[in-house]
């Protein structure tokens, strides 16, 4: 008997007891009719091969392991960057819990969200109650300061009014008139949960600036994160270096303290976000700057149309990328970039300075949200680092342009290739045929740590597999040390496993690297 | 076993009472159905009928914008029947987003090697574009096929998980599957579990029952040497191993486990079930529709069973030997006796440790009711239960565990079960993700009792130890004494803590 009170055994050491082990054994053997162990290590050793690639590449319908969501996420993690904000999801209700439990997965947060809870009734008539009787309970029992309402595919389908029931709700009593209940439509057959996010910002910021006369402020800037799994760190940093310059700025959608809120015996519902006069008054910022071009296209051009000068990054991460987005600011603002901030630039180069012979040279394979991918692979060169395979699967035909211009800027990036659209299976053969030395990517990169054996440092969203990265930043100067410091203990952790077993290849088990 | 203590009655109403009074009227009246405080006590056995009543309303529709922790059909099939079943390829039929947010979070463990011969850690999805919705995803569904049989063909089947814009554009899933099935010479199922069907989960559970009776049952000659005491194990999704830990002791106590459904389950497990000599049934809500009919239609009789802590263990094992007669009842109770000393140090060790803590849990499925008794035997009290997709029966079955004043409470909503914690202020709450960082926020120890918070197993005497260590390091770690900066007691809950 395997188990006892004085050690308990988890799952991982109970099952590989003998007596469980033989259970399986004879389970597999004469109940589960498996196929021979040669014909699935044939099968095994064939999707390592160029042939498999071949046809896993090929795929034209079949997406397996995408590294996507579907818009409303990208909704829902928008509108928590508001001031006490309730999302409010139209259509069937199984997808607010699943967007709420991913979102708390990663975050280790609460992440909250109601849905209008349409079933069959409402797929023949239409969602229109639902949002009435809806609005109102969300209204009463949450006490928000506004409700963002987004859609999930049913009501897509059926083509409901969102703009219509919300006047009809209101014109019911639902909400105050004057109640703020921003919208956005966000089919989930259209883009990604970068595009929900770019559509519920852009329907918060028409809701209060549509109409309204923009009487310019001058050197003032707004500035929209993206959908950002480490928009913890990364606001609160980019703060910090705009603080030192003393740029007039408003974050437009924050949800670094929404999901970073402390424990002491209370939980907050809500907390911080963008306040809804900052929201307005925002519309008189001389420009807009997004941290993430591909989170917010739409947003962007809806800024300059009322009058904004926009910009957009591809995620400021590293050296250059953080140089040019302070320059920028500097630019828009009239604010010098302070020789604190000066000094900070040179620790990060004083690092990868120092570190710079374990970097040269390492391959890479990054994958993630498209701006990310780009932020990545600019950085990995800047170490000397061989972006091997940058793979985004809701990359665009455009990304991929704008990829490749990145690429060939640099020697480093002269065997790169770039992969939009694909999936984590195609890069499954890809590692197999293009082995790369490391793998930048989320928590699902973790099954082709397994097969294939490279190491997975997890940067991005979403990662639930690992607590708490998402509290430090990437982003600026900081951020740049944090990764590099990631991606060095990754390297170094995988040099001591394999130099550790004494008497063989503990020659080179240094204590000083 | 049973732990005799009753919950406060008063209090319980006045909670309700209270949070009722915040709603709108018209949502006000329709919640009050769905919570109430059990009136009697009654004793922890499936067979007693009790006098004990914890009647309230369940299996209707979610109130639009309240905040229900539910689920959808698709959740139910995919996410919970079908999805654990590991040599089949699952396609989550749709747009991106279901598959992507089911995928992998269900812990259903399973041997093989992934992507080989083995596919529940994984997410195949038709992703749907606008083009498909406009023009139906019928002819993209086929090129899936083709591709999950080049590149996968070690499958041993297909099933093909329908996300909402299914069922609303009109695609003929089963004439596709119908087709592709005849020319690959497989198993394919499409199951109509789109997530606007129903009220919740349930449904979904019901929906692919259903389609394993309809295209796997009966479809294929099974070989297959029956034994005297081979039963199915169903309703066993072995989270974290729990389906590996009860096998273990059924095989001791002289059965033979032919199937299990459908935890590390494999087709060939599901097509010879029919020729099993009974259904052990565990959780009872997503599985009973399918031992109703192999009941009905193959004369196989269902029981069901409880393998959550000593006290139902040992009841559940030998209400199970006595259907097979004296030698497997002598088995058994050999079996309970080689675990006896086990169970003795688990519960000397821990029951000190967790003594009188009270518990309320909100979960799905079985566990409203069936985790109750493995707390009891560690000595703690369960003040509050509730089910996300419980019916009726369920509703009955619960009145068999709990005792007089426990708080009940069906389809909660986000509010309500916050008021509820507050106002009781327990020792521990047992649910899920979307719960469980506002209540350790609030202070109060948590445990995820859906994916057993990355643990588990908990069933079977492996798994009581595993679950009896987990409440007592929720219980009783320190950081819960930290919340409050010593410069700065809040007299809020320094009175809450003084009220306890």
């Amino acid at each position: 008997m395997p188990q006892s009170a004085e050690k308990v055994l988890d799952h991982a050491p109970l099952f590989r007891e003998p007596e469980y082990r033989q259970m399986l054994a004879e389970k597999k053997l004469n109940f589960e009719c498996p196929y021979p162990d040669q014909m699935v290590n044939d099968l095994c050793e064939f999707t390592k091969t160029w042939g498999y690639r071949e046809k896993n590449l090929a795929r034209e319908a079949l997406l397996v392991n995408p590294a996507k969501a579907c818009q409303p996420l990208g909704a829902v993690f928008a509108a928590a960057g508001f001031e006490r904000t309730m999302s409010f999801v139209h259509g069937s209700q199984g997808c607010v819990a699943y967007y709420r439990s991913h979102l708390s997965r990663h975050f280790k947060e609460p992440a909250s969200a109601v849905s209008s809870s349409m079933t069959e009734d409402a797929a023949v008539f239409g969602g229109l109650k639902n949002m009435v009787d809806g609005l109102a309970n969300t209204y009463t029992l949450y006490d928000p300061k506004m409700i963002a309402v987004s859609t999930t595919c049913m009501a897509e389908v059926i083509g409901d009014d969102l703009h219509g029931f919300i006047e009809n709700a209101k014109n019911e009593g639902s909400v105050p008139r004057d109640f703020d209940v921003p919208f956005a439509h966000t089919p989930a057959f259209v883009g990604s949960h970068i595009d929900g996010y770019d559509g519920m910002v852009q329907g918060v910021l028409e809701h209060f600036w549509d109409g309204k006369e923009r009487s310019e402020a001058a050197g003032v800037v707004n500035i929209i994160p993206g959908f950002d799994g480490f928009c913890v760190g990364n606001n609160r940093e980019l703060k910090r270096l705009l603080d030192l310059m003393g740029v007039s700025y408003t974050f437009i959608q924050d949800a670094s303290d929404q999901f970073d809120t402390p424990s002491d015996g209370e939980f907050r519902m809500f907390d911080g976000g963008t306040k809804i006069q900052d929201v307005k008054a925002a519309l008189n910022a001389e420009a807009t700057l997004s941290l993430q071009h591909y989170s917010t296209r739409s947003t962007l051009k809806y800024c300059e149309e009322v009058g904004q000068a926009a910009a957009s990054f591809h995620y400021p991460l590293g050296v250059q990328a953080t140089d040019e987005f302070l320059m920028k600011v500097s630019a828009i603002s009239g604010k010098e970039i302070p020789e604190a901030i000066r000094l900070e630039r040179g620790r990060l180069i004083d690092a990868m300075a120092d570190s710079q012979s374990w970097l040269h040279g390492k391959k890479y394979a990054i994958y993630g949200d498209p701006d990310f991918v780009y932020a990545v692979a600019r950085f990995v060169m800047e170490t000397g680092g061989e972006p091997t395979h940058c793979l985004s699967t809701n990359g665009t035909a455009a990304w991929e342009a704008e990829m490749k211009e990145l690429l060939e800027s640099s020697p480093f990036g002269k065997a790169a290739q770039v992969w939009p659209g694909k999936d984590l299976w195609a890069l499954r053969s890809l590692l197999f045929t293009e082995p790369v030395d490391l793998l930048i990517g989320s928590s699902y990169g973790k099954y082709l740590e397994r097969d294939t054996a490279t190491p997975l440092i997890r940067l991005t969203f979403p990662i639930f597999d690992r607590h708490h990265h998402h509290r430090f930043p990437l982003m600026g100067y900081q951020g740049g040390l944090h990764v590099l410091t990631t991606i060095l203990d990754k390297i170094f952790d995988k040099l001591d496993r394999e130099t550790i077993v004494p008497g063989v290849t503990d020659y080179s088990y240094d204590l000083t690297r | 076993m049973s732990l005799d203590y009753q919950n406060d009655v008063t209090l319980h109403e006045k909670l309700i009472e209270e949070v009722l009074s915040h709603y709108p009227d018209k949502s006000a009246k329709r919640r009050k159905k769905h919570l109430s405080v059990a009136t009697s006590g009654g004793e922890a056995s499936e067979a007693d009928t009790t006098d004990l009543e914890c009647d309230v309303k369940s299996n209707i529709k979610s109130i639009p914008g309240v905040m229900t922790i539910r689920g959808c059909a698709y959740a139910g099939s995919k996410g919970v029947v079908w999805g654990p079943v590991k040599d089949m390829v699952h396609i989550s039929h749709g747009p991106v987003g279901c598959g992507q947010y089911s995928w992998s979070q269900r812990r259903n463990y399973y041997t093989g090697i992934t992507g080989i011969d083995t596919f529940v850690t994984m997410q195949f999805t038709s992703d749907f574009q606008e083009k498909d919705i406009v023009f139906g995803g019928d002819k993209k569904l086929e090129k899936i096929i083709d591709e999950i049989e080049e590149l996968f063909p070690l499958n041993k089947g297909i099933t093909v998980q329908s996300e909402c814009p299914i069922g609303l554009i009109g695609d003929d899933i089963e004439a596709v599957s119908r087709k592709k099935a005849k020319e690959h010479g497989k198993t394919i199922v499409p199951v109509r579990c789109e997530g606007f069907r129903g009220v919740s989960q349930s449904l979904g559970h019901h929906i692919a029952n259903d389609a394993i009776r309809d295209w796997i049952l009966d479809k294929k000659e099974v070989e297959f040497e029956a034994g005297p005491y081979d039963v199915n194990v169903i309703g066993d999704y072995n989270i974290g191993g729990d389906a590996w830990a009860s096998r273990i002791l059924l095989e001791e106590a002289g059965l033979r486990v032919v199937g299990n459904w459908s935890g590390d389950a494999t087709l060939a497990e599901i097509e010879r079930a029919p020729k099993a000599k009974l259904n052990l049934i565990h959780c009872y809500r997503s599985m009973n529709y399918i031992c109703r009919h192999m009941e009905e239609k193959y004369g196989i009789a269902w029981m069901e069973y409880n393998f959550f802590g000593p006290s139902q263990i040992e009841a559940s094992l030998r209400k199970i030997a006595k259907h097979f007669g004296p030698e497997i009842e002598a088995k058994t109770e050999k079996t309970i006796a080689k675990y006896r000393p086990l169970v003795d140090a688990i519960i000397a060790k821990y029951r000190p440790r967790l003594e009188g803590k009270t518990v309320m849990l909100y979960v799905g499925g079985l566990r409203p009711r069936h985790v109750i008794t493995a707390h009891e035997d560690l000595g703690m009290e369960i003040v509050g239960t509730g089910y996300e997709f419980g019916h009726n029966d369920d509703y009955q079955r619960t009145a068999h565990y709990v005792k007089k004043g426990t708080l009940i409470y069906d389809d909660v909503t986000g509010y309500e079960l916050e008021k509820f914690i507050e106002g009781i202020r327990p020792d521990l709450v047992g649910s899920g993700i979307k719960e469980k960082y506002p209540v350790q926020k609030m202070g109060i120890p948590f445990r995820q009792m859906h994916s057993w918070d990355y643990s588990g197993p908990y069933h079977g005497y492996d798994g009581f130890a595993i679950f009896a260590r987990d409440m007592d390091l929720a219980i009783n770690n320190p950081v819960w004494d930290l919340y409050d900066a010593p410069w700065k007691k809040t007299a809020a809950r320094s009175a809450s803590i003084a009220a306890e």
